[in-house]
């Protein structure tokens, strides 16, 4: 059993990493190093065929609690996942956290013996791409702003969120961070990809309460490459509308209704159900395409879906993913027949098309969607013209947030039941509801949409407009 | 079949001295560091673990993924307020440069003075001492497999129109040392281990999702033990039943919950609400009513970390006390609140051994471990036949609770209760309410209580937790379906 017999916990060990913190806190990995390294430590246990990925971020976030700093946090985290191929041409795979060159011998050592258990019928390769040239993604690198910056502009934003409405007393749940981060690829066959980043995020979500009723809550997230670019205005004045939105609730009646879903939650309902459109669950059986879907009238004609991680919009974008595959956009929905799936070289292999980038790194490779966009496809009608829920004739429900989509959607299954937060809309004026569910089938959905309301927007997790669906059965408390 | 070859991976716990009283020095050093530049107290937790997780699917183990990593978190209180780094590193340099960033958030720097009030470590408090081999004992890899692909294979023998089988295992080891200012020196291992069976059946247009997993800590033969047969009958004969299942109705309607794992009501219910977390916040309705009635008389909840053998048991938390037996709610009346040190600190509700962390990139909060509503006097058939028209939910997927303490939770598995008995099953039902108006509302407990392991995700990353009841009435519910 091979393994080394170095203490990498002891006190006095003296590893090198090849991880580092500057002095200004942010993450560093030296992927010359990293490659040397492993290239001599791989050569002397006779490993010829080798890939990794790494990780390396320092991270910094503050909360507050009513105008006072709540809890402070920093971070440095690394991490590193080792790919070997045996002489049978099976693969196993090792993570660790410790990139000392012990950790690397260890972690080695481990993808090597994890391989004599690799799966014959289903071998990943290197990336046909992983050395093809990238896109070039504007992401501007910002030097941390600072513990004490970030608690002095939360606690600000805290304030002006507090004094929007006397009902609002709390915001629980906030938290502005900043990262700065570096990610690797490589392989034995001289692939290297490197990434660095910064990213800041703001999140604010109040509470409100009015006596004698329930409270209330709602929030905003906002994403930048810096603190100092957060839009830390439009994220109160999106916090406190919403939150001040709900204060004025009712119950509604069960029944069938046309709802509006806003983007974020039109994007998180496609996004729970990407299985559709996933090359890996469909091999395995438990997507709801098959292998013959490619081509079928899966929506409306004039629904589109593609996914395009290098939207400017998509904050702290991948340029390439696990497998060093260049990340590109791609066509899964136009004119509502499904065109393509997302591939990893091993599923792109096994269908007979190129890896589309969205491959994680793994013994069984994992894949998912990047960041959706969502719209009407070019030269259709886009459905039903002029929509706008004020002025529509019919009781309206707005979908604003969805819950709970860990439980409530079954993804293999296309059905979907799921607490939402949103309003009544009934002759120009909208009411919170109460407490509500939707449920219906994602097929369905995508075949009972009427049309789009509005511009499409720029979320966390796509581009999307107001999606307008007919028929979904609502549950209320009425 | 698969290939089985001889192999073993090579495990953390067999590839270093792990951490012990060798460590005194330094981390006296760094607690009289902190203490010395005005912190109220200096916490320092480190953590090395070796996780293997396998997939298997059909017939052939399709994915290996063996982790291993260490680390160290590092928190600082002062006032009410506390800073917390996490690294990697734990080298000296490297948690000294951890102890000057959390330092530093507080607006502390490092003296030359003396540490005044910290009078050492004194001597290691060792719960791992019996634990040692507990890594080396679990099954190898082969064995492992061998296991896995018996669940599967049991599936295919038990199981109709199944489109996918999988079965999954995931071996946790933890060892953690947590060192403190106030002279808390504790070192445990932790092990958590949990197998899981899922199939997809698929007959045209039917389609049922089914999935169960079982889990335990600190018994390193669980696995052998495993019952698979069992568990794939149990998985089968729910699938085979959901299959067909139509939608359930929506409305209000009186539900009877199944015992084991029907406990994730009072978890996602009431739980989270009892956590000091939430009282710090502002989140919870339950803030001032100790003392109150909160829920129905027919009401007695626990929460505790002493079962053996269960998910959420330890026997010592990640600020390093020893779990206790906390009854949170006693005939309906609030008792006590699952606090952790900062929720002490805050909030003046004494700690209960609860303060629990995913690993060290976590600062530790108040969390639950086995939570449960204790037995009754009725049977589940005298539940049953209360109701005339309602819903039984024999197995319950996830749920959630928001910050105005509304919760929800899926049904996995339903069946119609009408005229007393159990009729047709029901699938797509999800449960919404809230806490306040659905606790008094639980009326009746059977004398079945059972428990189920699950993963809680919350402030302090995903934690290994049992929840747990006794079949449970609800008299009326919101039940969200088509």
């Amino acid at each position: 059993m091979p393994f080394t017999s170095s203490n990498p916990t002891s006190p006095m060990a003296t590893d090198s990493s090849i991880a580092s913190s500057t002095p200004s806190g942010s993450a560093g990995l030296d992927a010359e190093t990293l490659r040397s390294q492993l290239g001599d430590i791989a050569a002397n246990a006779g490993i010829r065929r080798w890939d990794l990925g790494a990780a390396c971020s320092s991270d910094t976030s503050v909360q507050v609690d009513r105008g006072e700093a709540k809890q402070l946090k920093g971070a440095q985290r690394s991490s590193i996942t080792i790919r070997v191929w045996n002489d049978d041409g099976l693969v196993g795979i090792t993570s660790t956290s410790d990139l000392s060159p012990s950790g690397l011998a260890r972690a080695l050592a481990g993808a090597r013996d994890a391989s004599a258990f690799g799966n014959p019928d289903d071998t990943p390769a290197f990336s046909p791409l992983a050395t093809a040239p990238l896109a070039s993604l504007d992401q501007p690198i910002h030097e941390p702003a600072g513990i004490l910056q970030l608690l002095d502009t939360l606690k600000d934003a805290e304030r002006q969120l507090l004094a929007r409405h006397s009902a609002i007393g709390t915001v629980p749940y906030n938290g502005l961070a900043e990262r700065t981060s570096e990610r690797i690829y490589l392989n034995s066959d001289g692939a290297c990809r490197q990434q660095r980043l910064s990213t800041a995020s703001l999140y604010l979500y109040a509470r409100a309460e009015e006596a004698g009723r329930k409270p209330r809550s709602a929030g905003a997230v906002r994403l930048a490459y810096g603190a100092g670019d957060l839009d830390v205005a439009g994220c109160i004045d999106e916090a406190a509308e919403r939150t001040i939105s709900h204060l004025d609730y009712a119950p509604i009646e069960t029944g069938r209704y046309t709802c509006v879903f806003s983007p974020e939650a039109f994007l998180d309902l496609i996004g729970a159900f990407s299985g559709l459109f996933n090359a890996r669950a469909v091999l395995d059986g438990v997507s709801l395409s098959n292998r013959e879907s490619l081509g079928e009238q899966l929506a409306v004609p004039f629904l589109s879906i593609h996914d395009n991680g290098l939207h400017p919009g998509n904050v702290g974008a991948s340029a390439f993913d696990g497998e060093g595959t260049p990340t590109q956009r791609l066509a899964l929905i136009e004119g509502g027949v499904l065109r393509n799936f997302l591939h990893s070289e091993a599923t792109a292999r096994a269908f007979g098309v190129a890896p589309t980038g969205h491959a994680g790194l793994g013994a069984k490779v994992s894949v998912g969607a990047d960041w959706l966009e969502i719209g009407a496809t070019t030269g259709s009608s886009g459905g039903q013209a002029g929509l706008n829920r004020f002025q529509a004739d019919q009781a309206i429900v707005w979908i604003d947030s969805l819950s709970a989509l860990h439980a409530g959607v079954k993804a293999s299954q296309g059905s979907f039941s799921l607490p939402f937060d949103g309003w009544l809309v009934r002759g120009g004026e909208a009411r919170s509801i109460e407490a509500a569910t939707v449920a219906g089938d994602i097929r369905q959905v995508l075949k009972a949409i009427i049309g789009f309301e509005g511009e499409a927007k720029i979320t966390p997790d796509g581009l999307c407009p107001l999606v307008w669906v007919e028929g979904l059965s609502i549950t209320g408390e009425a | 079949m698969i290939a089985t070859p001889s192999s073993s991976l090579p495990t953390a716990a067999a590839c270093g001295d792990g951490f012990g009283s060798h460590w005194t020095p330094q981390l006296e050093a760094l607690l009289a560091a902190g203490r010395a530049a005005g912190a109220d107290l200096v916490e320092v937790f480190l953590e090395r673990t070796d996780h293997l997780g396998l997939l298997a699917e059909q017939d052939r183990i399709t994915s290996v993924t063996p982790a291993f990593g260490m680390g160290a978190g590092i928190r600082v209180f002062r006032n009410q307020r506390d800073g917390f780094v996490s690294t990697n590193d734990l080298s000296a340099a490297g948690l000294q440069r951890a102890l000057d960033q959390a330092l530093g958030m507080l607006g502390l720097q490092r003296s030359t003075l003396p540490a005044a009030g910290f009078d050492g470590l004194g001597a290691l408090r060792d719960f791992a001492a019996s634990k040692d081999d507990w890594l080396k004992r679990c099954p190898e890899l082969q064995e492992a497999s061998l296991h896995l692909l018996r669940g599967t294979d049991q599936l295919n023998r038990k199981g109709k129109h199944l489109q996918a089988r999988r079965g999954s295992y995931a071996r946790d080891w933890q060892e953690v040392l947590v060192a403190a200012s106030d002279g808390t020196y504790g070192r445990d291992v932790r092990l958590h281990q949990s197998v899981g069976l899922n199939v997809l059946a698929a007959d045209g247009e039917h389609r049922a999702g089914v999935g169960r997993r079982y889990g335990t800590s600190g018994r390193p033969d669980d696995l052998r033990l495993w019952d698979a047969e069992a568990s794939a009958r149990e998985v089968c004969e729910s699938a085979g039943t959901m299959l067909y299942a139509d939608y359930v109705e929506a409305g209000q309607l009186p539900v009877v919950l199944a015992n084991r794992f029907g406990g994730v009501i009072f978890h996602e219910a009431c739980g989270h609400l009892l956590e000091t977390t939430q009282v710090e916040r502002g989140t919870t309705p339950f803030a001032d009513r100790v003392g109150q009635t909160i829920a129905h008389e027919a009401v007695t909840a626990i929460d505790e970390g002493l079962t053996g053998g269960a998910f959420g048991s330890l026997c010592m938390d990640d600020e390093g006390m020893e779990p206790q037996r906390t009854v949170l709610i006693e005939n309906g009346v609030l008792q006590r609140f699952i606090s952790d040190r900062a929720g002490e600190l805050r909030t003046g509700h004494a700690r209960t051994g609860s303060g629990r962390r995913q690993g060290h990139t976590f600062a530790a909060a108040s969390r639950m471990r086995n939570t449960y509503i204790a037995a009754g006097p009725h049977t589940p058939e005298q539940l049953i036949a209360s109701v005339d028209k309602g819903l039984y939910c024999k197995s319950m997927g996830g749920g959630s609770v928001g910050p105005t303490g509304q919760f929800n939770f899926a049904v996995e598995e339903g069946y119609l209760i009408e005229d007393g008995q159990l009729t047709k099953p029901v699938k797509g039902a999800t449960l919404i309410g809230e806490a306040k108006e659905v606790m008094p509302r639980i009326s009746m407990c059977a004398n079945d209580l059972e428990l189920a392991a699950g993963f809680c995700g919350s402030v302090s990353g995903s934690i290994f937790v049992t929840v747990g009841q006794p079949h449970i009435k609800v008299d009326s519910i919101t039940v969200g379906g088509r």
